[in-house]
């Protein structure tokens, strides 16, 4: 690991400031940095602890919804009752996600932020264009069985490895923003995330200084919440493909639908045009079978991971029977 | 750089610590401090062999720096049970030969300690089937709850027998 200075920020306000400067990174669990530090993936020169920040708490917000604080743990983010009564999507997501250990050090915006496990990023004797730009892509005809078939580019096919992200997706969640000059802002979850495009090094909106500072989610809805994640193991495990769905239904008809996927693209997967399609019509094997070939339909495999489209379109349709009640 | 100083206080005694903030939790214990119970396996959060408890939540010290966790409280296995006074998983562990090779088991019991007390908490587990309803200790929400623990040896079954018991009520 490479030497670095270390300060413990004593406000939010400060830990931005700080992280202003060149070669500086915030830690807060440290689960996926320090990995990668080991690994020297990643070499910051300075690391400001934000773990102290008064921003532990998950609080009722005015309209119903919640406020999770960027550093409350995913344990403590799974067991709250809230969540588990409201958000079961997320408390399922959560808890499907790392071990019990790492989910006790892990945080919020911790979860969010961190990075892909593609092998060739993490192995600093290939070429990676996330970890150095330009310097091309082993991934695209090597091994992929864990990558992208959707929102990839010829830069990059690595994909987002948070099962929280997925679910907070699905449940609108908004990403609570403070800037290094001190104004608070929020961002929508789906464009807090970048697509790799040419710059796959880019992964968030956030500007240098921005400190994460909570989760928004809106007030729950009366909805069947569901979370499914295939993988390699039963537990302690990255999904191939997971896919979060909060469904209610009205008269027999689908009413609010939000479907979002990980292990298939390089940020949490929404596709509002498969929503649409669903919304308004009465389940069926048929309706679900045409949601999943739109879902899929620009899908692109790279060999190794080529089986993950017809797990995609398995996975989607059984969520939507589960999610409906649909028994056939 | 500039060594930090770091208090810390393990298995109910204050230890201080003058060390390169690069020092893991892990190091600091076994080469700063000589608590070896403690064991090095992967050195990145994979296998479970670090898993100590600060402030009576389970990580991988393997994982956390010494100088982000200044006045916390540690147990490693030293303050879980010794030679003279075991703990109910210890002795479960002997008496269900929940071991092999015995390079997992400071890990393995540590992680259990706090998994017991996570599950009498009512947490629930990926395999929970209420996330709201009590929690039940059987095989399969041992296994899960207990993933985070890998043994080369593959005691497993050893292993579930022995937290199971404890579960139950504990061992004579």
């Amino acid at each position: 690991m490479k030497p670095f200075d270390y300060e413990r920020a004593v406000s939010s306000n400060a830990a931005a400031r700080a992280a202003l400067a060149s070669g500086a990174h915030f830690i807060a669990g440290g689960t996926n940095l320090l990995d990668l530090m080991k690994l020297e993936v990643l070499r910051p020169d300075k690391l400001i602890d934000i773990s102290r920040l008064p921003l532990r708490q998950v609080e009722r917000t005015g309209d119903g919804g919640l406020r999770i604080g960027a550093m409350v743990t995913n344990s403590d983010l799974a067991a709250d009752p809230r969540v588990r009564r409201h958000y079961p999507v997320l408390s399922r997501a959560l808890l499907a996600g790392a071990s019990g250990q790492l989910r006790n050090k892990a945080t919020t915006a911790g979860n969010l932020l961190q990075r892909t496990r593609c092998p060739y990023f993490q192995d600093t004797a290939m070429p990676c264009n996330k970890r150095e730009p330009g310097s091309g892509c082993h991934a695209l005809d090597g091994f992929n069985r864990n990558h992208a078939i959707l929102g990839t580019s010829e830069s990059c096919i690595a994909t987002h490895p948070s099962d929280m992200a997925v679910a907070m997706m699905a449940l609108d969640a908004s990403v609570e923003i403070q800037s290094a000059a001190g104004k608070t802002r929020t961002v929508a979850l789906d464009e807090f995330y970048a697509l790799p495009g040419d710059t796959p090094h880019v992964e968030t909106t956030l500007d240098s200084g921005d400190l994460v500072t909570a989760v928004l989610l809106p007030p729950p809805l009366a909805a069947r919440q569901v979370y499914r994640k295939v993988r390699d193991r039963a537990s302690y495990a990255f999904a191939l493909v997971s896919v979060a769905a909060v469904i209610s239904m009205n008269e027999g008809v689908l009413d609010h639908v939000a479907v979002s996927f990980g292990g298939l693209a390089p940020k949490p997967w929404r596709d509002r045009k498969v929503e649409a399609l669903l919304s308004g019509k009465p389940p069926s094997g048929a309706l679900f079978q045409e949601a999943a070939d739109r879902l899929l339909a620009e899908a692109r495999g790279y060999g190794g991971n080529d089986f993950k489209i017809a797990l995609a379109h398995r996975t989607l349709r059984a969520v939507l029977r589960q999610a409906t009640g649909l028994t056939q | 750089m500039t060594k930090i100083q770091t208090g810390l206080r393990i298995n109910g005694a204050d230890h201080r610590l003058e060390a390169d903030p690069r020092t893991t939790l892990l190091d600091a214990l076994r080469h700063h401090l000589h608590l070896t119970g403690s064991k090095k396996g992967c050195d990145h959060g994979q296998c479970g062999a670090c898993t100590v408890l600060v402030n009576g939540r389970r990580i991988n010290a393997c994982l956390a720096l010494a100088c982000m966790h200044d006045g916390d409280e540690i147990t490693t296995i030293e303050g879980i049970g010794s030679d003279e006074s075991r703990s109910a998983l210890q002795e479960a562990f002997l008496a269900c030969d929940g071991f092999q090779c015995g390079y997992c088991t400071p890990g393995q019991i540590c992680s259990a300690t706090a998994m017991l007390r996570e599950a009498a908490d009512g947490w629930p587990s990926h395999v929970s089937p209420d996330l709201n309803g009590p929690v039940t200790l059987n095989a399969r929400e041992i296994a899960e709850r207990m993933s985070g623990n890998i043994c080369r040896c593959s005691a497993y079954s050893g292993i579930v027998d022995a937290i199971g018991q404890v579960a139950k009520g504990g061992v004579k």
